[in-house]
Formats: structure tokens, C-alpha cells, sequence
């Protein structure tokens, strides 16, 4: 007892998320849980408001706080891939997975096998692991880049012809769909896409916090991701 | 040959008077967003330039297209139009008919080679060319080839209507004739083709048409789908009447309640007007009397491209069709979400019980 007690507990620590990283984390997150309800009531609006029509601007509003979020998201998200040039490796590692060195995807079937309960540990990341690079690479990021694209085509309907989103975007987007119902449909499926990706992200992080060897949650607030064991990192970066 | 006469000619010749050709002129002007100077040189055009030769073909459709021209708001001024123009050929409603009425279409090809322009209602079903079917044959051929010599002679094609614009509802899945819209037939020649979708599209809109190309000798600016920008840069959303009522939030929750009677958005009936291009809610119908959300019906994008094959009209979210259900994106969405969320819950609940056997082994 006294032994154990007196035991130094030691947790070594690796700077990872930088802070515009964090900050970037975080926004993010708010915005797309104001885009994905606003969005769904633009989709499936509320019951009906009584009254004049004067006296009223409920879908004028959550129109507004979806455009308002989208452009948070947007511009985040550009500075979130500036980022990911300027900052540390970390930064990089959702944007470009190794999708061409093997022990990247040895990466990813060990990480399968401990989701299966079927590897008795995970390995050792300072960063993300092989799996959850490949998630938030195919999911959030590339879903995230067609949220945006959809989204600024569709705003640029109503923005109309002069408007730079119309000419950016709705000009091609529209008739590369065949017409705008279907991109309301996909942009509308897609919002599914990234919820089911929140579901896991955050059902995953949590665990990996409580049964994994590093810090997941707190390392995306404070940065450092500490170590609960003195074992060998397995891959630095990837 | 002989001076070919101008429209006014004929129109005089049929007894409109100056005032009603007038009117006629700043109306049209007024419907193409052009501004008062316009009118003059409208009726100006009208009366010095010979008139334009128009071949208008019939392939897969219902004719509503010309039953809508024949509707427009200015009838008289129109029925010189159409009769001009119909004077060529147009098999619904010309006097000619049988060896007499085909001998016109090779006359008009032979005699304004390169000149006229080729107006087609509805598509040809290209399953008579890949299987041998007999769908749509005129004068004892198939539609395809008379379509395929015209336009090989045509100035410009106009696409009535969403049949010749997209395919419309005999392109519906599954499409059993292969009914094709103009602008892909293959083997097509490469001229200008100008879609005046709609089903049918508005009078006023395909008069005002024709007369910018009279007008002004050149095709009128499209949008990079084809169609005028002037008439289809703007969804039937943002022009409504009704629009308030949605930045309101105010809608029509089933047939027969408060809302419906108030006139309230018609969105979550299923109003395609957000996704519609049209002006059906500036230019409105039956010389600007009504269109259909005045009516209270919802929009049914009747001018848009697949609007036949994307579930119920009175459903807003459109329907997924692939892996052999019905059903839209929110209960796709949510479907997978739940099985998300179930295999969440039932992944924590066995990491937790993996966890509690192995407490303490380290």
C-alpha cells in the first residue's frame, strides 16, 4: 500500500493540437450543430406561426442563423486548411492520409481489430490513429468540402446571377445535378453523413479517453496529449 | 420571289389595329425586361423585317404546348404569330395535311436552307432506332430522322417545353420508348438550341421568344443550361406573393385548414417553387389572371429537369430510390443514424464489460 502510494505517478506529455487547431475544433463543432438543426427546420419547418405574416420572420431567422454558421464554417474551414501548411505535422494528418505506405493500412487493421474487441490494446499514437485519419479524412473532410460547395450553389440561387457565389458555384453545381432539387436532396443527405460522423467521433473519442493509453478529450483542450504508460510510441506521425 | 412580308403586314392584313400591335409590342417588351425604349424598335422590327420562317415539329407529346400558345393574353396579336409561323408547317394545326403537308417541310428546308428556325414540341423515343420499335412515325417515318434532316438545315432549335428541354414525363423511369430531349439526340446537328422548358412553358414567354430573335437577329442570352436567362434566371420562390408568408413561417398544413384559407406558403405541401426556374409567378398565366400557387396548389417544377421522377408533388424532400425503397434524405439519415447510435450503445456497453473482467490486470 505505502508502496504503491508513493509510486511517482508520471504522464509524458507531447504538444500536438495547436491552438489555432483547437479554437478552429471547437467553432466547428457549434457551427455544424447550428447548421444541421437549422438546416433540417429549413427542410421540415416548424408548425405553422399565428398571427400576420408582419408580425412574424421565424424562417427568416433560421434561414439566417444557418447562412450566418454556414459562413463560420466556410471560413473556418479555409483557415483550418491554411493551417494545415503552416502548422505543426498534426495539423496535416486529416488532410492527407498515407493511403500509399502499407503500414498505414497495418495501422488501420489493428485499429479495426480493437474496435472488434478482437487486439488486446491499441497501439500508440502521438497523433491520430490510422483509422480515425481515414474517417475524418473521407467523412468530415471531403464531406465537409461538399457541404461548402453544395451549400454557396445553393445560397447563390437566391443571392442571384451577380452574385460571386453564383458564378462560383451555383453556375456549375446546378447543372452538373440536373437541377436544384436534387442538390437540396443531396446537401440534405449529406448533413446525415457528417451527423453519423459526430456520432462516432465523439462516442470514439470518449472511449479511447477512458480505455486507450493517451489522452484524447482534454488533449483538444489543452493541447498536450499525455501518456498513461511509459510504452514505446508506435508512430510518432504518419 | 416575292417581298416576304413583315408581321405588321400580316397582322393589318388581318384587321389588328395599330393600337392593338402597339400594345402588343410594349407588352412583350415589358415581359423580356427590357426597358420603354424597347417597344419602338420591337414594333419597328415587326414591321420592317420579314418575317421569320418556322418549321414546328411534333414528336412524343401532349401538345400543350401549342394549346398554351394558342392561349396567350394578346390573343389576336398572337394568332398572327402562330399562324405565320404555323403557316410552314405544324401538323396540329395546319390545313394541309398528308403528301401535302410533308411536301412543306422539304419545301421550307429546300427554300430557307440555313433560315428557319426548327421549334420542337416533344422528343423522339430512340428505342424505335435501337429495337426496331414503331413509337411516333410521321408520314410512314420515324419522327427521329425528320428531326435529324430538319434541324440539319435549321438556323436554331427551340426546345418547347420540358419534353424537347428534358425528356418530360415519357422519359419517365422506365422509359420504355427512350424518349431523349433534343439536345442530346445523337446524330443531332450543332446548331443553337434554346430550351423553353415548362409544361407547358408560358404563352407570353414563347411569343416573347420569337419576337427577340426577330427583333434583335440574334438569339436571346442563355443560361448555361440553354434556357433565356430572361425568363428562367429566377426561381418561382423569389418572386411569389407568397414568399412572406414562408419567411414567416407561416404554411398551409393540409388542404383544408386556416392556412390554406388564408393563403399561406404552400411549402410543406410539397411547392417545388424554391427549386423552380420559371417566371410563371411574375408573368403569370392565362394573361396574367393567375398561376397555380395563386390558385393554392403547390408547384410542381414542371420545368425542371427528372421533376416527373422525384416522388410525390406533394411531398417537399424528394424521394431516394436506390436500394429498391422510397424514402427521403431525412428518413435515410435518420434510419442510419439509429443503427449508429445502436451499435454506439452496444459497442460502449461491451467495451465496458471487457473492461470491468480485465480491471486491474495491469
Amino acid at each position: 500500500m505505502s508502496e504503491l502510494a508513493q509510486q511517482v505517478h508520471e504522464e509524458p506529455a507531447v504538444y500536438v493540437y495547436q491552438a489555432p487547431v483547437r479554437i478552429w475544433h471547437w467553432i466547428n463543432a457549434l457551427a455544424i450543430v447550428v447548421l444541421a438543426v437549422t438546416g433540417y427546420f429549413i427542410g421540415s419547418p416548424l408548425p405553422t406561426m399565428p398571427g400576420e405574416a408582419s408580425d412574424n420572420f421565424l424562417m427568416g431567422y433560421i434561414r439566417f442563423a444557418h447562412f450566418a454558421a454556414a459562413y463560420i464554417f466556410v471560413i473556418g474551414f479555409l483557415g483550418r486548411a491554411y493551417w494545415a501548411f503552416v502548422g505543426n505535422s498534426h495539423a496535416r494528418e486529416i488532410f492527407s492520409p498515407p493511403v500509399f505506405k502499407l503500414s498505414f493500412w497495418g495501422g488501420v487493421w489493428h485499429e479495426l481489430k480493437w474496435y472488434l474487441f478482437l487486439a488486446k490494446a491499441p497501439r500508440k499514437y502521438t497523433g491520430h490513429n490510422p483509422l480515425a485519419v481515414l474517417t475524418m479524412h473521407f467523412m468530415f473532410v471531403w464531406g465537409t468540402v461538399f457541404m461548402i460547395v453544395t451549400g454557396l450553389a445553393l445560397y447563390g440561387e437566391g443571392a442571384g446571377y451577380d452574385s460571386w457565389q453564383y458564378t462560383l458555384f451555383s453556375s456549375w453545381v446546378i447543372p452538373l445535378f440536373g437541377q436544384s432539387q436534387d442538390v437540396h436532396t443531396f446537401h440534405h443527405l449529406v448533413m446525415w453523413v457528417i451527423i453519423w460522423f459526430v456520432m462516432i467521433h465523439v462516442y470514439v473519442a470518449i472511449r479511447e479517453d477512458i480505455m486507450s493509453r493517451q489522452s484524447i478529450v482534454s488533449s483538444m483542450i489543452s493541447g498536450w496529449r499525455t501518456f498513461k504508460d511509459r510504452g514505446e510510441v508506435d508512430e510518432e506521425s504518419l | 420571289m416575292p417581298v416576304k412580308e413583315t408581321f405588321y403586314d400580316v397582322m393589318r392584313r388581318q384587321g389588328i389595329t395599330r393600337r392593338s400591335f402597339l400594345k402588343f409590342c410594349s407588352l412583350t417588351a415589358a415581359a423580356m425586361g427590357l426597358g420603354p425604349a424597347y417597344a419602338a424598335k420591337i414594333a419597328n422590327a415587326m414591321e420592317t423585317k420579314p418575317r421569320i420562317p418556322v418549321l414546328w415539329l411534333h414528336g412524343l407529346e401532349c401538345t400543350c404546348c401549342s394549346e398554351s400558345f394558342i392561349r396567350s393574353g394578346h390573343p389576336l396579336a398572337k394568332d398572327v404569330i402562330l399562324s405565320m409561323i404555323s403557316l410552314d408547317y405544324d401538323d396540329t394545326i395546319m390545313a394541309a395535311a398528308g403528301h401535302q403537308a410533308e411536301a412543306i417541310v422539304a419545301e421550307t428546308i429546300e427554300k430557307y436552307d440555313g433560315q428557319f428556325i426548327l421549334a420542337c414540341e416533344g422528343n423522339p423515343g430512340l428505342e424505335q432506332e435501337n429495337t426496331g420499335g414503331m413509337s411516333c412515325i410521321i408520314a410512314g417515318r420515324p419522327y427521329t430522322e425528320q428531326l435529324r434532316e430538319a434541324a440539319r438545315h435549321a438556323k436554331a432549335i427551340i426546345s418547347w417545353g420540358s419534353c424537347a428541354s428534358w425528356g418530360c414525363v415519357q422519359a419517365a423511369a422506365p422509359n420504355p420508348t427512350g424518349a431523349t430531349p433534343i439536345h442530346k439526340v445523337p446524330g443531332i446537328a450543332d446548331v443553337p438550341i434554346i430550351k423553353v422548358p415548362g409544361c407547358p412553358p408560358i404563352s407570353e414567354v414563347m411569343t416573347a421568344v420569337i419576337t427577340y430573335i426577330l427583333t434583335f437577329e440574334r438569339l436571346p442570352s442563355l443560361d448555361r443550361q440553354g434556357r433565356p436567362k430572361m425568363f428562367y434566371s429566377q426561381r418561382i420562390h423569389d418572386k411569389c406573393y407568397r414568399r412572406p408568408h414562408f419567411d414567416a413561417g407561416q404554411f398551409v398544413e393540409h388542404w383544408d385548414d386556416e392556412g390554406a384559407r388564408k393563403g399561406y406558403c404552400l411549402y410543406k405541401m410539397g411547392c417545388k417553387g424554391p427549386t423552380t426556374y420559371n417566371a410563371c409567378s411574375t408573368i403569370r398565366w392565362n394573361g396574367g389572371l393567375s398561376f397555380p400557387i395563386q390558385s393554392g396548389h403547390p408547384c410542381i417544377g414542371c420545368s425542371e429537369d427528372g421533376f416527373w421522377d422525384k416522388g410525390g408533388f406533394y411531398n417537399r424532400l424528394s424521394n431516394i430510390h436506390q436500394f429498391g425503397i422510397e424514402a427521403n434524405a431525412d428518413e435515410v439519415g435518420m434510419g442510419a443514424a439509429g443503427i449508429v447510435g445502436g451499435a454506439v450503445a452496444a459497442h460502449a456497453a461491451v467495451s465496458a464489460l471487457k473492461r470491468s473482467q480485465h480491471k486491474g490486470d495491469e
